[in-house]
């Protein structure tokens, strides 16, 4: 039998927001202007407390669970159910309000890629610094240095200041410190949605590795595929709770389930959104481009209008200018399959009534069959105003794709090219530059 | 594999503070090293910045007290040599609480996704200004040398008048680094603490000049036993401590070490939710 390696006993941690101001930290000036006002009411009422505006946030509520060694556990939830919370009090980064963690066992939390890298320093210095910044020591980041400047590939451009480094090299170099701790317990956040897609693959094969050194991990992400790939075991955070632990396929299932259940809630009244808010998605539908009806189900070949409506919640802004929609789609597991962006496409929007829809038309469409879910983000002047993870469903059915009166029944979720076939390769390239 | 149990929950760090200090110590040093080697990378002129700045001062505070307003020196030792000793500590003071003050914002990055014990922070940041003043020290050598005024047997004990400027310091950054975060704002209070302190410190001029019966107040401010202290170690001879006032000036400097501890610890808990 292992042993538990984590325990956390009615775990909580409450955040304490004003609705006064929007910063966390307050200025000298408000306590100074604030002071009399505070002691004129008290004058006036005793019994007076200036807590009025301030209401009591719990971003962790009551959260049990055991972690035993070994043990490789994802951790799922939607923006804002704690996951984040939960990872920074287990790296102690913060304490928690209530209740307790037992921890056995040395802890490395990877919360983020490359942390405290200095961009004037080179890239041999900065693996001395980032090394005792996660927790190692100079002997054993003297004894693992080789191998890490391997797995980063960066041999040529040690002593190069980092800041002269390409993203990508930044990248593995970060990375490849932290996969090289040795702790017993490593906890990782979403440090994967970097890289290009090899390196990733390279990442998520390494920390494999880690796991079965017989260390415990525990890694958050909103990569079903990764999550699924890596951790047999799974908790699954809602609003603060440990809502269920379990196998990680029943788990995955049960969330997208509870997935199909928010997506009932109006795209405008979703509160688990990102970016300054200032211009929200409110509406998203997809529409036949024929007759111009909405769908409930898409069927590939179909030329496919998908609407956009947007509203302005800044009352200072009279027309929206440089304006772009991107609407990425992901299988019902997470991958993510394409992103429909009108910046790529060199449109941006300019002028924009404060209010009003806008279309993006698929020729073709192009996803063979089964659920697909699609994040919609909305920027303009360069700032993201809004962003909604698992915005909206689409169902898609397969369809007669090549025109051809044939359907094609792969049964499989994926996406159809054009295709042409021949065995004369000249005539099949002049056929192709004549259409 | 080892079998130290960690337990976390509320108000549990306080009590493995200092021994996690000891086991984080290697961050310390790395952290350290770091911000020396940035400081002396990033600007083209590098040294040379830590020698002008006290050079150009003494130059102009030496024209200006010394020929202009004809105040007088301690002793027999040259008016440069006596502004020099001041301003050696002084700038190690002003530049550690600037920065140490700025430290825990400009390290925010590091505050929210690791956790150490926070106060090596600011604490690198007055040792690294300690670089510094060995830099600017060299000057003073050189410039005993030209005037020909060889340092007494009172030179060896130095250092300790060193640690008591490291401990005033780093006190007073402490306490002014936790109300930094804090307080946002308090940042522009910072440069008018240190502009009015550098007026209220006896760096210009000798503090002999202090009519007697104003001296014990003015010994409130603990820089004026650091640099007291200092001259007295560099000029020897005549230069004489006011020894009512030195420790009424050290009692203040350990005054703000402790308060200045407690406070940050106090704050250093929700450092990382505040920032």
């Amino acid at each position: 039998m292992s042993e538990t390696v984590i325990t956390a006993e009615g775990l909580g941690k409450s955040y304490v927001i004003g609705h006064q101001h929007k910063e966390s930290y307050s200025t000298l000036r408000d306590v100074l202007t604030n002071l009399p006002k505070q002691l004129w009411s008290r004058l006036r009422n005793p019994q007076y407390h200036t807590h009025e505006n301030i209401e009591e946030f719990w971003a962790l509520k009551d959260v049990n669970f055991e972690i035993k060694q070994g043990d490789r556990i994802g951790i799922i939830g939607r923006n804002g159910a704690g996951k984040s919370t939960l990872l920074k009090i287990l790296s102690r980064i913060t304490e928690p309000t209530t209740g307790r963690v037992k921890i056995n066992g040395r802890v490395a939390s990877l919360l983020e890629v490359g942390t405290g890298f200095h961009p004037e320093l080179t890239g041999r210095e900065n693996i001395f610094l980032n090394g005792a910044i996660l927790g190692m020591s100079r002997a054993e980041v003297k004894k693992k240095f080789d191998e890490i400047v391997d797995f980063a590939e960066v041999e040529k451009f040690l002593d190069t200041p980092v800041k002269r480094y390409s993203s990508g090299m930044y990248v593995r170099l970060a990375f490849a410190v932290a996969a090289h701790l040795e702790p017993e317990i490593l906890v990782v956040d979403e440090v994967l949605a970097v890289g290009d897609v090899a390196f990733q693959k390279k990442c998520l094969e390494k920390m494999g590795e880690v796991a079965k050194g017989g260390r415990t991990v525990l890694f958050v992400s909103h990569n079903m595929a990764a999550v699924s790939a890596l951790c047999p075991m799974c908790i699954y955070m809602s609003q603060g709770h440990v809502k269920e632990l379990g196998k990680t396929n029943n788990i995955i299932l049960q969330y997208l389930v509870d997935f199909k259940d928010t997506n009932d809630v109006h795209l405008s009244k979703r509160v688990d959104r990102r970016g300054s808010g200032k211009i929200r998605i409110t509406g998203l539908q997809v529409l036949d481009a024929m007759t111009k009806k909405k769908l409930d189900m898409a069927i590939s070949g179909q030329d496919v209008i998908f609407s956009v409506d947007y509203e302005t919640f800044d009352s200072s802004f009279k027309k929206l200018s440089d304006v772009s929609v991107g609407i990425q789609i992901y299988t019902a597991t997470g991958t993510f399959v394409t992103a429909l962006n009108s910046r790529p496409s060199r449109l941006l929007f300019d002028e924009l009534p404060t209010e009003g829809r806008i279309y993006c038309l698929v020729p073709r469409f192009p996803l063979m069959t089964g659920t697909h879910y699609v994040t919609l983000v909305m920027h303009s002047n360069n700032e993201l105003m809004d962003l909604v993870e698992q915005a909206s469903k689409i169902e898609v059915r397969t369809g007669d794709f090549y025109g051809t009166g044939i359907e094609n029944v792969y049964g499989r979720q994926g996406v159809f090219f054009q295709q042409d076939w021949g065995i004369e390769l000249d005539k099949l390239l002049r056929f192709n530059s004549r259409k | 594999m080892n079998n130290q149990e960690l337990i976390i929950e509320a108000g549990r760090a306080e009590r493995h503070y200092w021994k996690d200090i000891w086991c984080y110590r290697e961050l310390f040093y790395v952290l350290s090293w770091r911000d020396i080697t940035v400081r002396y990378k990033q600007t083209v002129i590098g040294v040379a910045w830590a020698l002008i700045r006290p050079v150009m001062t003494m130059i102009v505070f030496t024209v200006i007290f010394g020929r202009l307003a004809k105040l007088p020196t301690e002793g027999n030792a040259p008016y440069a040599i006596m502004v020099y000793a001041a301003l050696l500590p002084w700038q190690f003071f002003a530049s550690s609480l600037s920065e140490s003050s700025n430290s825990l914002i400009t390290n925010a990055n590091l505050i929210t996704k690791v956790y150490f014990p926070r106060l090596i922070i600011p604490a690198s940041t007055v040792v690294t200004n300690l670089v510094d003043f060995f830099i600017s020290f060299v000057i003073l050598l050189l410039l005993m040398g030209y005037y020909q005024y060889p340092p007494t047997m009172r030179f060896l004990l130095l250092p300790a008048f060193l640690l008591i400027a490291f401990l005033t310091s780093f006190g007073v950054g402490l306490f002014l680094t936790s109300l930094n975060v804090k307080y946002r704002d308090f940042r522009y209070v910072v440069p008018f603490i240190i502009q009015f302190g550098f007026y209220v410190s006896p760096v210009g001029y000798s503090s002999s000049i202090i009519p007697e019966k104003y001296r014990l107040l003015y010994s409130l401010n603990p820089m004026v036993g650091v640099i007291d202290g200092f001259r007295w170690a560099i000029l020897g001879g005549k230069s004489m401590i006011y020894l009512p006032g030195f420790l009424l000036s050290l009692s203040i400097t350990i005054f703000f070490l402790i308060i200045g501890i407690g406070f940050f610890r106090k704050m250093e808990k929700s450092f990382a939710d505040v920032i």
